[in-house]
């Protein structure tokens, strides 16, 4: 992460549901990617999708519909 | 496996297995073989992404539109005990057919000494059901049928879609026993009527033994509960088990190598196309009948019909136990087969056979027709010794 840039994450119920949101972001071209969850965020152990803040509509809105998202929160 | 030996015992489990399966599963332990959904590094989310992609290729083989529906188990036992126990509560009634396996038939027993009302249709002696018997059994507190959706004594193939019609019709779930079926006869779960769907990895889907799934149709999942309970690697913070699918049903790490070959086993179904596997066994079950019918003292039971049967056929020879069968053909002619009751001894009872059972041979993808010759020569000869 650059110093510069801003990022959120998504976070999901379980992996398989973060999983399932990568390959549906790869087909449409969004990078993203899956990162343990911050402890701040969560205690759980899980992973999270970061993204740059900037495709934030673009991401949830290829996601609706799709893969059920518990949160959105930007990083720091 | 060794070059020299005949293989027939394809409904055990599938040998030789393709060359993808072995390969994925050495491919995914040399990688690393990280823990699946419990931690965020990249050997973990690599393993994530292994049971994602089986997952995907099983529904996409199973007619099901969201692989999240698809719980991994180690068996289809696994899965048939999630659905049978999860589901029935005493005062329930559930109706089976008497061609089940004993992963139907004992869970099913099981519940039954604990309050629950159990109807075995009858089957014929071809181990054929009537649906209009099933219609017949429905009683006001039915809440499922558990049907096996082809036999592993005789082969039958059980009216699936019908009992799913009649079952929709009344309301009630209806649960299917794909072991034998499972990436050898096309399946759909929608047009099926099929709310619950058990299946075995390492058979028809090439994958290895300690593999298999339950598929649970959406909304169910609040009135099964789950066998086991555990982590999940999700909602660590909680002391309870998920409500969602599908952790709700996978307490413990899973079988990720297993699963690696699953994926590979179920891809290799794909690539090749159920229909095309099922053309092919089917004529080699033709094939080995229509030899059959020529030798005298040899008595086939079932359907006798390849397009009514999985490529799974039992016989006897006259005056010849079938244990005593199997062991002349394995040390004569390097022919495995299996003799017995083969975990169903409703269907031994339904076609006539038990206690002794049959002596049955079992076919897969990978057999050929010059393979069959030499089965119905050997079995020829048997009935000289
Ligand atoms: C019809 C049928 N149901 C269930 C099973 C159980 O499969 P597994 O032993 O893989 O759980 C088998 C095979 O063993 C079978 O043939």
């Amino acid at each position: 992460m650059t110093p510069e840039e801003s990022y959120g994450v998504l976070l999901f119920q379980s992996v398989s549901y973060a999983i399932k949101a990568e390959k549906i972001l790869l087909a449409a071209g969004l990078p993203h990617k899956l990162i343990p969850v911050p402890r701040h965020i969560s205690s759980d152990c899980g992973v999270c999708l970061r993204f740059r803040s900037e495709l934030r509509e673009r991401i949830l809105a290829a996601l609706d519909g799709q893969v059920e998202i518990d949160a959105v929160h930007p990083l720091k | 496996m060794t070059q020299d030996l005949l293989y027939f015992d394809n409904a055990a489990t599938s040998c030789p297995k393709p060359p993808e399966t072995l390969r994925a599963m050495r491919r995914f332990m040399e990688d690393g073989g990280g823990s699946p959904g419990r931690s965020g590094h990249r050997l973990s989310i690599a393993a994530g992404r292994v049971i994602f992609a089986a997952r995907e290729i099983l529904a996409g083989l199973l007619g099901v539109d969201d692989s999240l529906r698809i719980v991994l188990t180690k068996n289809a036992t696994e899965a048939l005990n999630i659905a049978a126990v999860g589901l029935l509560k005493p005062g329930d009634h559930v109706i089976t057919s008497g061609m089940e396996h004993n992963s139907v038939m004992r869970p099913l027993r099981a519940l039954e000494a604990a309050g629950v009302a159990l109807t075995v249709v009858s089957c014929s002696a071809a181990g054929e059901l009537d649906p209009d018997d099933v219609r017949a059994a429905i009683r006001t507190e039915t809440k499922a049928v558990f049907l096996t959706h082809a036999s592993n004594v005789t082969g039958t193939i059980m009216p699936v879609a019908e009992i799913g019609r009649i079952a929709g019709d009344h309301g009630i779930l209806f649960c299917v026993d794909a072991a034998q079926t499972a990436g050898a006869l096309p399946i759909d779960v929608g047009p099926m009527g099929i709310d619950l769907l058990a299946f075995t990895g390492h058979k028809s889907l090439f994958g290895p033994q300690g593999t298999g799934g339950l598929y649970i149709r959406e909304g169910l999942e609040g009135g099964i509960a789950p066998l086991m309970r555990g982590g999940t690697g999700s909602r660590s913070e909680f002391e309870e088990q998920p409500a969602f699918m599908p952790d709700r049903y996978e307490a413990g790490t899973l079988n990720t190598v297993g699963i690696a070959g699953l994926a590979a086993g179920a891809g290799f179904v794909a690539a090749q196309g159920v229909d095309d596997i099922r053309r092919r066994e089917e004529a080699l079950t033709e094939k080995f009948l229509a030899g059959l019918r020529d030798l005298d003292g040899v008595t086939v039971y079932g359907p006798k019909a390849a397009s009514r049967q999985m490529p799974v056929v039992s016989f006897r020879i006259a005056g010849l136990d079938p244990a005593e069968a199997a062991l002349k053909l394995d040390e004569r002619f390097g022919i495995l087969s299996r003799p017995g009751l083969h975990c169903a001894p409703a269907a031994h009872r339904t076609i006539g056979t038990a206690p002794t059972g049959t002596l049955r041979f079992s076919f897969g993808y990978f057999n050929t027709e010059a393979e069959i010759r030499t089965a119905v020569e050997a079995v020829g000869r048997l009935r000289a010794w």
